[in-house]
């Protein structure tokens, strides 16, 4: 699409300047141009900036962070494209989007175990293990900012804050506060029962059984109804590594009720 | 080597596990301590070690025995590691793997990284000190008191002077990096308020913009990361790249879209694409925009998005009333179906097979049995 051509369009188009430069407004097209310049000059100053410091991104998780807030203070957001002059130039954004392949490849790798919640540590081990020796190590600050950028894909990607740590959720099972704080609930022991639930919280049994039964249906927990005493609902997500074992899909399948 | 004791790895009351570690080798000094790989664990009060084959084997150290810990980097065929510097074991230490050492300090190769954390928290924890505060029950041995501090030795000092040089030059380093980064953002700042305001002039249309000139725009807003405050319905936040990134969908996803029912989660388009690229990934977002431009550039594919949130990619032959009759067969002939039993018959993933029941069911097809059991569907009798 051009600009109006022809003697009348041009004749408006003079007559709209001029009233913009009478104000001494200046024009949005005229500042798309010193943008463009501008761009040029960005662009060569973080080349340099990259020639003397990529290493240190690469190398010092503290760097990182304090990049990327530095980022969020100004309204950038450095991860957004892989097209963009900080991914380009920076090697940032390849390894936060190959960090989050890896992310959604261990938690598909489990769902059938703990129904689409993990925890930020065993999430991390899992990486870890997955990048291999000659891999460069990643923290968990790192995980979260990979993770968030997941979202967008809306495969349900979210954390949900436990114990002093988090809860990873990879599936968009729909977790309300009441389910939230059952979940924080039941990290100390990995289980909880309604009685718990009633003596802690102060809810009605009614209400208890309502938020168990949505995470047992949602294959976020499984019910042990031979506990001695009263029903246990365990929630695999919180089972620790010196505890468990890995079950496959076949057990997975017999266990759920 | 010879600060550690043997330890049941039993926490006292009042200890709290940090963090532990797989893949943990010790080295007395520069050696390889004469134990295997293990886990590391992180107390309140001690560093703990154990063997990960024979649990039996399990040595601790108070952390007061420590003086000072640095990183060092990995390398080619070398894990990184933490070397972790001690005071001289106090008279009363109880037997260790070791009795004596030439070295004052130890080190921790991680053989599976968390290096990262595990420096981290221990920096956390000798900052707090927290067992200064909560004594456990069994006394163990500090290397604080004056008593200590006599036999320490002046080797010790000399090598924290060195350490402590090391770190003010890294310190160095790493201020001039920050420097150089704080000046870099006012630029920065500058083309985002610059951004800002070329936004508010295209809404309230002061002046003439071409669509050309949007485009340019939008794609500076690309490369600088600048969310787009402007959306046009003409073409999105997709700038050119994101047209051609589309475009190289088309193509590459017809044969993975087939294989797999026509259909395919954003999340596994995102694997597929990125793992094939190796570098120069994709972010999630340049996937989203992309595939946002299927339909206006008339291509076979379309990004759908169910009720629950989850996107997905679909070919546009794959057509709707198939996918619900096929859905409403397979229930019939088994009488009932879960998602699970659902995606082993279909070879899909449970989540894609769960949206189309579900769709099956909106369309008035099928009807639900809810229960803890699970979620059941039923042909729709009514």
């Amino acid at each position: 699409m051009r600009r109006g051509v022809g003697a009348g369009a041009v004749a408006k188009k003079k007559l709209a300047e001029a009233k913009y430069k009478e104000r001494g407004t200046v024009l949005a097209e005229d500042q798309i141009a010193q943008m463009s310049k501008q761009l040029e000059t960005f662009k060569s100053n973080l080349e340099e900036f990259a020639s003397k410091h990529k290493q240190e991104i690469r190398k010092n998780p503290q760097f990182r962070v304090q990049f990327q807030e530095m980022c969020a203070t100004i309204g950038v957001d450095p991860l957004a494209s892989g097209k963009g002059f900080w991914s380009e130039m920076l090697g940032v954004g390849d390894f936060y989007y190959e960090l989050g392949v890896q992310i959604i490849e261990v938690c598909l790798a489990l769902k059938h175990r703990n129904g689409g919640l993990i925890t930020l540590d065993e999430l991390h081990q899992r990486v870890l293990k997955g990048r291999g020796k000659y891999a460069q190590d990643v923290s968990q600050d790192d995980l979260m900012r990979a993770i968030k950028k997941l979202k967008v894909m809306g495969n349900g990607f979210g954390m949900i804050p436990v114990g002093g740590s988090y809860l990873v959720q990879s599936v968009p099972a729909e977790l309300n506060m009441d389910h939230t704080v059952v979940l924080q609930l039941a990290e100390k022991k990995g289980y909880v029962s309604v009685s718990e639930i009633r003596d802690s919280l102060k809810w009605e049994k009614e209400r208890a059984c309502h938020v168990l039964d949505h995470l047992l249906k949602e294959g976020l927990a499984w019910l042990d109804s031979q506990a001695p005493g009263e029903a246990q609902y365990w929630l695999p997500a919180l089972f620790s590594e010196l505890t468990s074992r890995d079950v496959t899909p076949e057990e997975a399948n017999q266990m759920t009720p | 080597m010879d600060r550690f004791s043997w330890s049941n790895g039993l926490l006292e009351i009042n200890e709290t596990l940090v963090i532990q570690q797989r893949g943990v080798r010790l080295y007395d000094g520069d050696e390889k301590a004469k134990l295997d790989v293990g886990v590391a664990l992180l107390s309140t009060h001690r560093l703990v070690w154990r063997d990960v084959k024979n649990h039996e084997c399990c040595i601790a150290m108070p952390l007061s025995q420590i003086v000072y810990f640095e990183e060092q980097a990995a390398g080619i065929g070398k894990s990184a590691k933490i070397v972790i510097h001690l005071h001289p074991a106090p008279a009363n230490k109880e037997p260790g793997p070791y009795q004596q050492s030439k070295y004052s300090y130890i080190k921790l190769s991680f053989k599976e990284h968390g290096q990262i954390e595990f420096y981290r928290r221990l920096m956390e924890e000798m900052t707090q000190r927290r067992w200064e505060n909560t004594p456990v029950s069994q006394s163990l041995p500090t290397g604080t008191g004056s008593q200590a501090g006599r036999i320490r030795a002046v080797g010790i000092v000399g090598i924290e002077r060195k350490i402590e040089e090391k770190r003010k030059e890294t310190d160095k380093n790493i201020s001039e990096a920050f420097e150089d980064l704080s000046k870099l953002m006012v630029k920065a700042k500058e083309m985002v308020e610059l951004s800002r305001s070329i936004a508010s002039k295209i809404k309230e249309k002061q002046g003439d913009i071409t669509e050309d000139e949007t485009i340019r725009f939008k794609s500076y807003l690309l490369s600088m990361g600048i969310a787009n405050p402007v959306t046009r319905e003409t073409h999105g936040s997709g700038t050119h790249y994101h047209m051609q990134l589309a475009k190289q969908l088309g193509n590459m996803l017809q044969a993975p879209l087939e294989e797999r029912g026509g259909m395919m989660a954003l999340t596994e388009v995102y694997c597929l694409v990125n793992r094939a690229r190796g570098m120069e990934l994709l972010s999630p977002e340049d996937l989203v925009n992309a595939c946002k431009m299927f339909e206006s550039l008339k291509l076979p594919l379309t990004l759908r998005i169910f009720d629950s949130g989850v996107m997905v990619v679909q070919l546009q032959s794959h057509s709707e009333e198939e996918m619900i009759a096929s859905a409403l067969d397979n229930v019939t002939e088994k009488g009932s179906l879960t998602a699970e039993e659902f995606a082993k018959l279909l070879g899909l993933s449970v989540l894609l097979s769960k949206e189309r029941l579900l769709l099956a069911e909106k369309m008035g097809h099928l009807c639900r049995d809810d229960s803890v059991e699970g979620l059941r569907f039923y042909p729709n009798l009514f």
